[in-house]
Order: C-alpha cells, then structure tokens, then sequence
C-alpha cells in the first residue's frame, strides 16, 4: 500500500499582488519500504512538497492521502498526532531545542505522544545507542559536533518508529566524511525497512536512494528508480 | 482530554518552563518586581487588617459597650484644638451630681491620671499611671481582682492612703513577695497594698493596661492635685438605654455646667462607639490604599510578564515550530507558556511572600499580629492568576504559529 499519495497538488503564496506558484499540479505516491531523493534547483519546491508531506503544511489545492487518510480533512490536533506518530523530521539545521540535552531532544516526541517516563527513557537511549552516541547523551546540542547533532536529530526522528522519515537536506550544513556518515546511516535504516525521503543537491547523495524524483518550477521534472544494480528505469516503464 | 494526560501534559510543561526561567534568571526576577511589591503589599495589608481587628476587639471590649466617658476632649475629635482647650475642666462637682441625680445609671466614678514612678524596697518602676477613681472602678472597667480584694467604699470616701495594683506592678516590684499589705511608694507618697488586679494585657497594643496603680479619688487629689481636671466614667444600667442615658448625663451637665440653652455641650461624652467607627473608617483607608497600591503593582507586574512572555515567545519562534514538528499540539504549547507565565508569577509571589514575612514580624512591634496563613495562601492564588491572565495573550500566539513560518524563523 501506499503511505503517500498524491494527487494534483499545488501550493501558491499570495504576495501582494504577485502569485508564486511553489508547486503546481504534483502527482506522486511512495510506498512503504521505499528510499527516495527529491532533487532540484533551489527555489523549486523541494522543501514546500516536504512540509506538505510532513503535514507541517497543507496544499493550496489537490488531495493527500497519508496512509490512506485524508490529511486536508484533518484538523490541527489530528495533524499534531500525525506528525508525532508517523512522520520523523530530519532537518538541515538540526533544529534540536538548545536547552536540552541529546536525550531530553530525543524524548520530546514521545512525550508529546504520552509515553510514560521509565518506557520513553528507554526508547531514547536505545535510540541514541543506535545512532552511536550512547556517550553523549547528557550532552547539549552545543556541546556536540554538527555531524553529532544531526544524529541526534535522526535519533529523534526515528524514536517514534515513524511511518516514514522525511529528511530536508540532512547534509547540507556538514563537510564531506560527516555527510557521508549520515547518508551510511540512512541507509542503514533504509535497510532495516524505513521509509525514507529525503532533499538533496548533491548527486552523490541522491545516488544513496533507490527512486530520484527531479522537480522544477514546482512540477515533477523527472521521476526514476535506480534499481540496486545500477540500472535506471523511469517510473513510468515499471 | 483526560484528566491524566493533562497532568501529565501540566508536568513536562513545568518542566519546560522551569528550564526556560532558569535560562534567564536575571530577566526572570527583574519582571517580576511588579509582582513582588503586589504581594508585598497586599500581604502586608492583611496583616495590617487583621492585626488592626486583632487588637481592636481585644482592646475595644476593655472599654465597654455600656459605658460612658464624660471628659473634656471628645475622642477623635481633630480640627478644633482650642475650642476644647479653652473649656472649663470637668469637676468633682459634676460627678457628685451625676451620681446623685441620674436614674438611668448603675455606677459612676470619678477618674484621673498621672504617671509616676512606684517603688518597692530596691525595686522600682517608672512610667506608671497612677490612677484615682472609688470602689465603682472594678465594676465599671469590667476588671477583676487576682488576690486580695479592691479598696473599700469607706476607704475611698476617706481618702484613705491603699492602693490596688496592676499585675505588671506586682510581677515587677514584688518578684518574690506576696504584695498584700506591703507599702508601696508611690512619687513621695507611701500607698499599701490591698489587692492586684487580674492581667488584662495592652490597649490596642499601645499600652500596658496591668502597668498601673488605683488609688481613692480623694487620696489622688490630696497627693497628687489634677491642674487638667477629671473624667467621670458612668456604667448605664440598661445598654439599649445608652441614647437615654447619654441625654440624661447631658442634661445634669449642661445644668451644672451653667450652659446656656441653644449653647454647645462644653463638654464630650465619649463611648466604645465612637472607637468602632473610627477603626472601621482607619480600616477602610488602610484596605483603601493597600488595594491600591497591590492593584497598581499587580497591573504593573502583570504588563511585565506579559512583555516578557511575549519576547520569549518571539525568541523561542523556531523552538515553537521544532515542537510542533515533533507533534506537540496547539493545547500542549499554550499551556507550556501559560505555566511559564505563571511560574514567572508564582516565583515574583514568593519572593513577595518572603519579603513581606521579616516586615510583618516588625508589623507585629506596634500591632498584635502575624502573618496569616490565609493571607499566603490569597497572595499564591493571586500570582497564579495574574501570571495565568497575563501569559494568555503571548501563549496564544505561540500556540497559533503556522509551523512552517516558525521553522523558517532565525
Ligand atoms: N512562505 C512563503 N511565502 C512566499 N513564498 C514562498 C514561501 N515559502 C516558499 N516560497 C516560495 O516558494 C518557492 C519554493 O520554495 P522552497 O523553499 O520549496 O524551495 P526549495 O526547492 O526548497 O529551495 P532550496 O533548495 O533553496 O531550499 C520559492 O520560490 C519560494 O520563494
Ligand atoms: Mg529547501
């Protein structure tokens, strides 16, 4: 089945007089266990198509369905749950609360989805251990390095075992190696049966993902699967 | 909502906002200053009442609801200094009158007073009122004896040289010694003991009502002289009879007085009365001005919070989106920052509390009083409502963004 579908979306910014057309009729479904890039030039739309899927925002026109749900029926406690229970956000600034050590960051979602203290707490060690830092848990977010805090930020994203983890140009703010040691650790997760969609610039990074979907202008420029072994089909021909 | 859920949810948002107040501490106390004089000053006025009512109805039933003080000087007269000044002194002569023709009255007798010092072999106390009166003392003070017995009616028609003192006399000049039938120096005189009073504790706090010396009105006058005259205090026989009786000591006075008809009274007759309205009016101001005071600095406090709610709120835009994000809902951020709002005001309500504790002990030197309990519990409802109210409108906001404009925040 899939988890999204959707159908004719547009998105359009009113500003003043002037329309900007973010999206414009965009068509797409993912199905669960899938790893796709969304790749395109800046300004195309990359990161409105992530909140609309994301449910952070909601499209102007066209239909979105979310595990078979309607997500523009839904009302704003409904789209909380939504993206508490089954959507992880990686972001590309991190965007971890300050304040708070890597495993209160962790622990934020699930206290939001009301997980007692004792169950939560475990959950996010277990977590943090998995993205490798079970020695930096006490640790502030300026107490770690960027690449320490983007895994911080997947360790949230995926304490919640979302539907899918949605991943905003995760290294764009890192240097090469720490990048790399991201994109390893998507892949993992891909392999350990994650949904994953994720921006990039970088064709070295898209390269990790099995589906690369091109935008431009806010529509689909392009949408291919790049089979494990290499060779690439379009989805259209699958 | 359940009602565990929203504990819970009251729980991590404490959290929450402990952890932004601890964040900035300095600007946390600073805003809560309004808050702080708001409590300070409306748990001082509540000490201040209740230390008022305290000592006012202790002290005010020593005067008694029935009786009547005839003297020159009306109670809380103010403004006309010289005219009372200028009246003729009140005599024995009226007194005698007074018990001679009132009907309505139970008891009578003269009063007077001066202030000396009384001794005992080596013990001595100064600042003591000597007090000349006759055998109609007890009964029209409401007073009662401890040992030995009060001065006789013989021996007050006589002038006889005995005494009857306060127990404050007897603990301080006779530590070891029964009083009864000791001589007491009183000034130059010598008086001898016949009785103590029963402890009656201090006039609205002012002053010691056990710190005296009775002695006969005739003895008082031979020893002592009075260059100020002498009141006379009256019992009446029937309380709902003091408006009559009040107009019958008015009419003996005005004859005996020689005052012309149609004249002012040249003289007052005083009563409990008069005290409870004065305390009820000096409570009033006093409630009167406190509100006003804690109602200024609580607005004050409250605008405080409020603009400081507001600038967290706009500091913490992109932390408000991450929330939202991650699933927190527009009921879990309002009530983050409400708790916040009110936390701020709750700590400013505290400090108040603590501040106001070590004043309301000083309080406590001119009125008998303490802080009450009820008082701290007003002042903690209070802050949390004002931080409740004023945290509204920034919460609201908070929990309204758009998460998408918030993320996008820097
Ligand atoms: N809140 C907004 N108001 C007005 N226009 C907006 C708003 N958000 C996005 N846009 C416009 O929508 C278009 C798409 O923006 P979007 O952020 O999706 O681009 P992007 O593909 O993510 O770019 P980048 O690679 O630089 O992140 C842009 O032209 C942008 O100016
Ligand atoms: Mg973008």
């Amino acid at each position: 089945m899939n988890v999204i579908n959707i159908k004719n979306i547009s998105k359009t910014y009113v500003m003043g007089t002037e329309e900007v057309h973010a999206l414009q009729n965009v068509s797409l479904q993912i199905e669960r266990g899938e790893y796709v890039a969304i790749m395109g030039p800046s300004g195309s739309g990359k990161s409105t198509l992530m909140n609309i899927v994301g449910c952070l925002d909601t499209p102007t026109t066209g239909l979105y369905e979310f595990n078979g749900v309607n997500v523009s029926d839904m009302n704003d406690n409904e789209l909380a749950k939504i993206r508490n229970k089954e959507i992880g956000f990686v972001f590309q600034t991190f965007n971890l609360i300050p304040r708070s050590n890597a495993l209160h960051n962790v622990e934020l979602p699930l206290i939001y989805g009301g997980v007692p203290a004792t169950e939560r707490r475990r959950l996010a060690e277990e977590a943090l251990q998995h993205v490798q830092l079970a020695d930096r848990m006490h640790h502030k977010p300026n107490e770690l390095s960027g690449g320490q805090r983007q895994r911080v930020a997947v360790a949230r994203a995926l304490v919640t075992k979302p539907s899918i983890i949605l991943a905003d140009e995760p290294t764009g703010n890192l240097d090469t190696k720490t990048g790399d040691e991201i994109m390893a650790l998507f892949e993992e997760l891909y392999n350990q049966g994650n949904t994953i969609i994720l921006v990039t610039h970088e064709e070295s990074v898209a390269e990790h993902a099995h589906r690369i979907i091109r935008i431009r202008d806010g529509a689909v420029e392009r949408d291919e699967v790049i089979k494990k072994d290499g060779a690439v089909k379009t989805a259209a021909s699958l | 909502m359940r009602i565990s859920d929203f504990i819970y949810e009251i729980k991590e948002g404490m959290a929450i906002s402990f952890q932004a107040i601890r964040a900035n501490k300095m600007r946390s106390v600073l805003t809560t200053l309004g808050i702080v004089i708001g409590i300070v000053s409306v748990t001082l006025m509540g000490t201040a009442i209740e230390g008022l009512s305290r000592g006012f109805n202790d002290s005010i039933s020593k005067l008694g609801a029935d009786v009547l003080y005839v003297q020159k000087w009306p109670w809380f007269a103010g403004g006309d200094w010289w005219k009372y000044r200028n009246r003729k002194d009140i005599k024995m002569a009226e007194y005698k009158a007074i018990d001679r023709q009132a009907a309505l009255i139970q008891a009578a007798t003269p009063a007077s007073g001066t202030i000396r010092t009384v001794k005992y072999q080596d013990n001595s106390s100064s600042g003591v009122f000597i007090i000349g009166s006759n055998e109609k003392y007890l009964e029209i003070g409401g007073s009662s004896m401890d040992i030995g017995r009060f001065f006789s009616q013989a021996e007050a028609d006589g002038g006889r040289p005995v005494c009857v003192i306060g127990s404050e006399i007897a603990t301080n000049l006779f530590p070891h010694t029964s009083p009864l039938g000791k001589n007491l120096k009183v000034g130059n005189f010598t008086f001898r003991v016949v009785g103590v009073m029963a402890k009656q504790g201090s006039f609205l706090g002012m002053f010691s009502l056990d710190n005296r010396v009775v002695i006969p009105m005739q003895a008082f006058l031979q020893r002592f002289g009075t260059r100020h005259g002498i009141e006379i205090d009256v019992k009446a026989k029937d309380i709902k009879q003091l408006d009559d009786t009040k107009e019958e000591l008015r009419g003996i006075l005005r004859k005996v007085r020689h005052v012309a008809p149609g004249a002012e009274d040249d003289f007052a007759i005083n009563q409990q009365e008069m005290f409870i309205q004065t305390f009820n009016a000096i409570g009033l101001v006093v409630a009167g001005i406190g509100l006003f005071i804690t109602a200024l600095s609580l607005f004050v406090g409250s605008i405080g919070i409020m603009n400081i709610m507001f600038v967290s709120v706009t500091e913490r835009t992109k932390e408000i989106g991450i929330r939202k994000a991650i699933g927190a809902r527009r009921g879990t951020i309002l009530l983050q920052f409400l708790i916040e709002a009110a936390s701020l005001s709750l700590i400013g309500g505290l400090i108040g509390i603590i501040i106001s504790y070590p004043l309301s002990l000083l309080l406590n030197q001119i009125l008998p009083t303490s802080m009450p309990i009820s008082v701290v519990a007003i002042s903690i409802v209070i802050s949390l409502i004002v931080g409740v109210i004023s945290g509204f409108l920034p919460a609201n906001r908070a929990s309204k963004m758009d998460p998408v404009d918030a993320l996008r925040y820097e």
